[in-house]
């Protein structure tokens, strides 16, 4: 393995449980990712000089130790000292055998979901401090992937970073009293980091699975936390009831749509995970991701497009409708009597949320399809126009140009 | 009669020295006897805003901003953290239909 090998999978799959730990120790957010950083980097150096040591991870987490400790020691009043120094000093770097890992203070990183997920952060520092410390992605990696600059991504982190300090943002998981409510604000920061992987909205891919499956392993350890919390067990269903057609949804850089979707294709061992998932989720009243899994499970499990069970996914749109009365959802929920009721009976729907939704191109993609079904050539052409101008995606652009095409065949 | 007499100014630059502090300790010395609280806040990209309606708690990144509502009072608060001092907070009654907005107090330099 390479020097460089060996650092990211430090990065992946230790970064955020190091943090949290110096996190919780220090109760200090910068001070713990200068000493996380530091040890990456001293790590860069020496093991290039003297190779990969046996333990990398241990490695790191002993270097970042030692490190805090420098910094503490060296602080003229700090009420804390002694106690933080000795609780360092303590840390004793486990031998990273899987069993070890089972055990190795998991809290640590949901206290740190919960401070990088707080609401008194913006919502694209949620995400981005999310990704940055929870899940190890560097400052490049996020900025790449929701196109901004890299100086604009970094001033993001920073702003949070300092906030989080100065506003006395906890560390911690909230009291019983607020854990739901804050506990549904860390699944959307993940459903948001999931849909970007799933749904980009810019940009030459459908699907970018590198973000969708940050947000599935984040979404693993919310479950593994909390195994008895349904949305979270909904949450992490509905994304790999998705995840699981990854593959063939993009034939060939071509978006296809899942009536077309080569079920061979999909991914047999994420739908076998989600399935129990969705079942947990949806025992005893089902929440939004709870029911979206279900959906999402409705299509994954039937054998075909002409058997899937629509009346079923009709009506779970319909409940779903109540928990999140949005145009989007409601959006789904036309195309879905539109497959039990006739395209007409869809139409009608979609009128309803024309001033809704008139800038988003799925709209008028799916007014273009129904139109089309019920023979109104002329009004689909103008639907289908209508998507084209407001679509973000290539392969999204030339899908519908081939409608369009098909039209006049 | 009791007074706020609230101060507004251009944000930004280091914390203050012992020396740019120093008309304000002349301030708080010959105005002593009728100061009854002053703290300095941090900038507004520390502040947190929180509403409560329906029940629902509304919490947001920055500093309240309506142009239609004013500023209409105050509490100092003492508060383990952020969200002991948001527990607080959404309890105040103008939070049912007003914004309060939770802003940490700035550590200054104190006379000799």
């Amino acid at each position: 393995m390479t020097v460089d090998a060996a650092l990211t999978q430090v990065m992946r799959n230790d970064f955020g449980r190091v943090l949290a730990t110096l996190v919780r120790i220090t109760g200090e957010f910068e001070l713990a990712e200068d000493c996380v950083q530091d040890a990456l980097i001293a790590a860069h150096q020496s093991w290039a000089e003297r190779g990969i040591p046996d333990d990398p991870r241990a490695w790191v987490i002993r270097s970042a130790r030692n490190r805090a400790i420098d910094i503490i020691r060296r602080r003229q009043r700090f009420r804390e000292k002694a106690r933080v120094i000795g609780e360092l000093q303590e840390l004793a770097p486990h031998p990273s055998s899987p069993e070890a890992r089972m055990v190795e203070l998991p809290d640590d990183r949901l206290r740190l979901l919960f401070t990088c997920c707080h609401p008194a952060l913006r919502m694209d520092a949620r995400v981005a401090l999310t990704l940055r410390t929870v899940a190890g992605l560097t400052t490049d990696e996020i900025a790449r992937a929701f196109f901004v600059e890299r100086p604009t991504m970094a001033q993001r982190l920073v702003r949070a970073k300092r906030k989080i300090t100065l506003a006395g943002i906890p560390y911690g998981v909230p009291d019983r009293s607020a854990v739901d409510e804050r506990l549904s604000g860390v699944l959307a920061v993940l459903y948001l980091v999931f849909n970007e992987g799933y749904s980009p909205t810019e940009g030459e891919q459908t699907t970018r699975v590198d973000l969708a499956e940050e947000a599935i392993r984040l979404a693993r350890i919310v479950v593994g936390l909390r195994p008895d919390h349904r949305e979270c067990a909904g949450l992490l269903a509905l994304m790999l009831m998705h995840h699981a057609r990854r593959d063939a949804r993009q034939v060939d850089g071509e978006l296809v749509l899942l009536e077309h979707q080569d079920r061979g294709r999909w991914d047999r061992a994420c739908i076998d995970e989600a399935r129990p998932l969705v079942e947990a989720a949806l025992r005893g009243g089902a929440g939004p991701y709870a029911l979206q899994a279900a959906i999402a499970a409705l299509h994954t499990t039937s054998a075909s497009w002409e058997e899937t069970d629509w009346p079923q996914i009709e009506a779970l749109y319909r409940v779903l409708l109540t928990h999140q009365p949005s145009a989007v959802v409601a959006l789904n929920h036309a195309v879905a009597v539109a497959m039990v009721h006739g395209p007409a009976a869809g139409l009608e729907l979609l009128s309803g949320l024309e001033t809704a939704l008139s800038g988003h191109h799925l709209f008028h993609a799916s007014r273009g399809e129904l139109l089309r079904r019920c023979g109104r050539i002329e009004p689909a052409r103008t639907a289908f126009v209508a998507a084209l101008e407001r679509v973000g995606t290539e392969p999204e652009r030339r899908f519908l140009e081939r409608a369009l095409g098909r039209l006049d065949a | 009669m009791q007074y706020l007499a609230l101060i507004y100014g251009a944000e930004g630059g280091p914390p203050p020295t012992k020396a740019e502090m120093q008309p304000w300790f002349d301030f708080g010395k010959k105005h002593g006897e009728v100061i009854l609280a002053g703290e300095a806040l941090l900038p507004t990209s520390t502040a947190t805003s929180i509403r409560v309606r329906d029940g629902q708690e509304l919490i947001t990144d920055g500093p309240f901003a309506e142009t239609q509502e004013a500023l209409g009072g105050f509490y100092l608060l003492e508060a383990r953290d952020l969200d002991h001092a948001i527990a607080i907070a959404k309890e105040i009654p103008a939070a049912l239909y007003g914004t309060v907005e939770v802003r940490p107090i700035m550590a200054l330099p104190q006379p000799e």
